[in-house]
């Protein structure tokens, strides 16, 4: 054995508790963000066994996934809706928990507001009951989602059972076109290895193409890490990490804000560390992608056509691809740029950020929504929102024909009023393209949110490049 | 809260022979409103076995006469990958699924079905083809979790693996938190005191 070690080595080491027979070790939980959809059966399961929050300042709770984006304030109108934001509200004043109410100005998608309030942290392990934790990764920390069950566990006891992951680096080389996002490179990353090629890895991306993104970037790439199969995407703590960080509420300050970035620099991977795997994308070669399936892996670059099946030679590839294509509405051969949409959602937990915004707003700007569109921006956070109005790319959208919404999870899943109807094709800049995701029957194509802008002007998926 | 103790179950297995079968096709999220965890079973795999009417969708095979509550199900590798949500191993277990059969699981359904008696048995894909070829002729299918053996009409018993930690809740029907608090309350407390020496900044 040597003594390097990786980031999520690091991360794994300083928060081993015990080791449990069975190989298993218990891991020490520093924060759990909480949302509506995931908890209430926990806080049952917490009430009927008497116990307490082992430490409640260590939880953020907030509504997002059930709440309409139409309107803000008053009473939702939907009753199951409106129940379940009730019953997280019951649950966090019964139990003590801090949480943005939904007329707060820090309410938001969790993945959004944990790192826009400093409650997300390097160094730190962060659970919530929701697959795309994989996103606080890129402040180097070690979160992944849980069941609702573990919830209750964290809870109580401030720590979880996990066997540990191999690791798995992912190499990003070369420099890519202005206009090919986080997003299209996760897209590729996941069309490459498959949607279960990284179960069992915690993924760290590395390189000087990763150094030189944004935390918004970061924070895409690690949300769509789970996509590949993997619950832990990983990225160093670094200079950019720690200006995001600088003053925000949750964040250190003072003095511990030197202590605290002087311990965050000790976490990144030793140089020589061992990975289990490696794969490198040259991101030259990385042109602006599209899904066509039903799951993140059917992606292809947009200059592609819809595959054939009939030349697929392994079997059940093959039956996959039919079955989506089947699904999706598509015909073999088809040039996907020929695909017409009808709906446009930009937003969600993966590219609801300014940033994501204002790319959006870029292609966006002096046109209009293609006739018979229907256009909507979803703010990851009512922060983002407040933050791009002051900016004035609310009025860009709604001039062009978008409708600009308050903050939520909306189309990203279906279950607010945000729907698509059977047979919908929607261009989105969401993670998941699965059956029925964003409404039964609905078609879900996922791309970046300049790709999606793009798809709104012209009505059909279009490759951004040719707005440049 | 502790979930029914696994022993063995036996019956017929269900085959789902596809690939990726994410938490949205086991429990569509708009059913998700729902904050109960008991009689999730009616919504597994809702819109596979119904059309836009409710109607029951000819030859899907949980509306096959016998397999309505299958206690197996084999299914395409990726099986459960997608969302955390724990409703869809909870509509599993409420449509009287204790066992499922895949040569990969998402990672999260995987310890959510550990957790709720449900025994997922990763095998290689090979074995996983035959045993659907299997499942769709109606051989009886018998899941040990004691003995970890997977017992098929017309085949040899093949062995499987669950983390013998994991085995022991489920065959008992242990409360993981319990568990937990019961041997690891001072360990937890030393960590708390060791890290907050290391990261005070944790501690407000
Ligand atoms: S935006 Fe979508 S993926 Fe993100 S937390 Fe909400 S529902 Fe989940």
């Amino acid at each position: 054995m040597t003594n390097t070690r990786t980031l999520y080595e690091k991360l794994w080491d300083s928060h081993v508790i015990a080791d449990m027979p069975g190989g298993a070790s218990l891991i020490y939980i520093d924060r759990h963000i909480v949302h509506e959809v995931s908890s209430p059966q926990a806080f049952v399961a917490l009430r009927e066994s008497g116990r307490r929050l082992r430490r409640p300042d260590t939880h953020l709770s907030v509504a997002d996934h059930a709440v309409p984006t139409r309107v803000r304030g008053g009473e939702i109108p939907d009753p199951q809706a409106r129940a379940q934001v009730a019953e997280l509200e019951d649950n966090v004043a019964e139990f003590g928990m801090p949480y943005a109410g939904l007329e707060s100005a820090e309410q938001g998608i969790v993945h959004v507001i944990g790192p826009e309030t400093g409650f997300t942290l390097p160094g730190t392990t962060i659970v919530c009951g929701d697959s795309h934790t994989t996103t606080h990764g890129a402040f180097g920390a070690l979160a992944f989602g849980i069941g609702a069950s573990e919830l209750g566990t964290v809870m109580a006891a401030q720590a979880l059972p996990q066997a540990k992951a191999r690791t798995m680096k992912v190499e990003l080389v070369g420099e890519r076109h202005r206009l090919v996002s986080a997003k299209d490179i996760a897209l590729a990353l996941i069309a490459r290895i498959g949607a279960n090629g990284a179960v069992g890895h915690a993924i760290e991306y590395v390189g000087t193409a990763v150094s030189a993104m944004s935390m918004a970037e970061r924070m895409t790439l690690c949300n769509m890490t789970i996509e590949a199969g993997s619950r832990i995407g990983l990225v160093a703590p670094d200079e950019v990490t720690f200006a995001y960080l600088n003053g925000r509420r949750l964040a250190p300050n003072g003095p511990q804000w030197t202590a605290a970035k002087a311990y965050w620099r000790t976490l990144a991977s030793d140089p020589g560390a061992a990975y289990d795997q490696t794969v490198t994308l040259e991101l030259a070669q990385i042109a602006p992608q599209v899904s066509w399936g039903t799951s993140p892996n059917q992606t292809l670059p947009i200059g592609a056509a819809v595959p054939d099946p009939a030349t697929i030679a392994d079997a059940s590839q093959r039956r996959e691809a039919e079955k989506a294509i089947a699904y999706m509405g598509l015909t073999p051969g088809q040039p996907l740029t020929s695909v017409a949409v009808d709906t446009v959602f930009i937003g969600s937990c993966t590219n609801g950020r300014i940033e994501d915004l204002r790319a959006a707003a870029g292609i966006v700007q002096g046109r209009k929504v293609a006739t018979g569109v229907r256009a909507i921006v979803v703010p990851g956070s009512t922060a983002t929102r407040a933050a791009a109005e002051a900016e004035g790319l609310d009025r860009v959208f709604l001039d062009a024909g978008f409708e600009w919404r308050f903050a939520g999870c909306s189309m990203c899943v279906a279950m607010n009023d945000d729907r698509l109807s059977p047979g919908e094709r929607c261009a989105s800049t969401s993670n998941r393209n699965f059956e029925g995701r964003q409404g039964p029957g609905g078609r879900t194509h996922l791309m970046s949110p300049a790709m999606a802008a793009a798809a709104a002007v012209t009505g059909h998926l279009a490759d951004v490049r040719e707005f440049a | 809260m502790p979930a029914q103790p696994f022993i063995t179950v036996s019956g017929l297995a269900a085959a789902m022979r596809e690939e990726n079968i994410d938490t949205d096709i086991i429990f569509p999220a708009r059913f998700l409103l729902i904050t109960a965890r008991a009689g999730l079973g009616r919504y597994a795999f809702h819109d596979r076995r119904f059309n836009a009417q409710g109607r029951e969708v000819p030859g899907y095979v949980l509306n096959r006469p016998g397999y309505a509550a299958p206690p197996v199900i084999v299914a395409g590798a990726n099986f459960g990958s997608g969302s955390s949500r724990e409703q869809a191993v909870w509509a599993l277990v409420g449509l009287g699924t204790r066992a499922v059969i895949a040569s990969s699981f998402g990672e999260i359904f995987f310890s959510n079905c550990l957790r709720n008696g449900v025994v997922p048995i990763r095998l290689p894909e090979a074995d996983v083809a035959v045993l659907m070829d299997a499942a769709e002729a109606g051989a009886a299918f018998t899941v040990d979790l004691e003995a970890q053996e997977l017992r098929v009409e017309g085949q040899p018993i093949r062995k499987f693996v669950i983390a013998p930690e994991r085995r022991l809740a489920m065959l008992n029907g242990w409360d993981e938190t319990d568990q937990i608090l019961n041997q690891y309350s001072d360990d937890i407390a030393s960590f708390e005191q060791g890290q907050r020496a290391v990261q005070p900044w944790l501690y407000v």
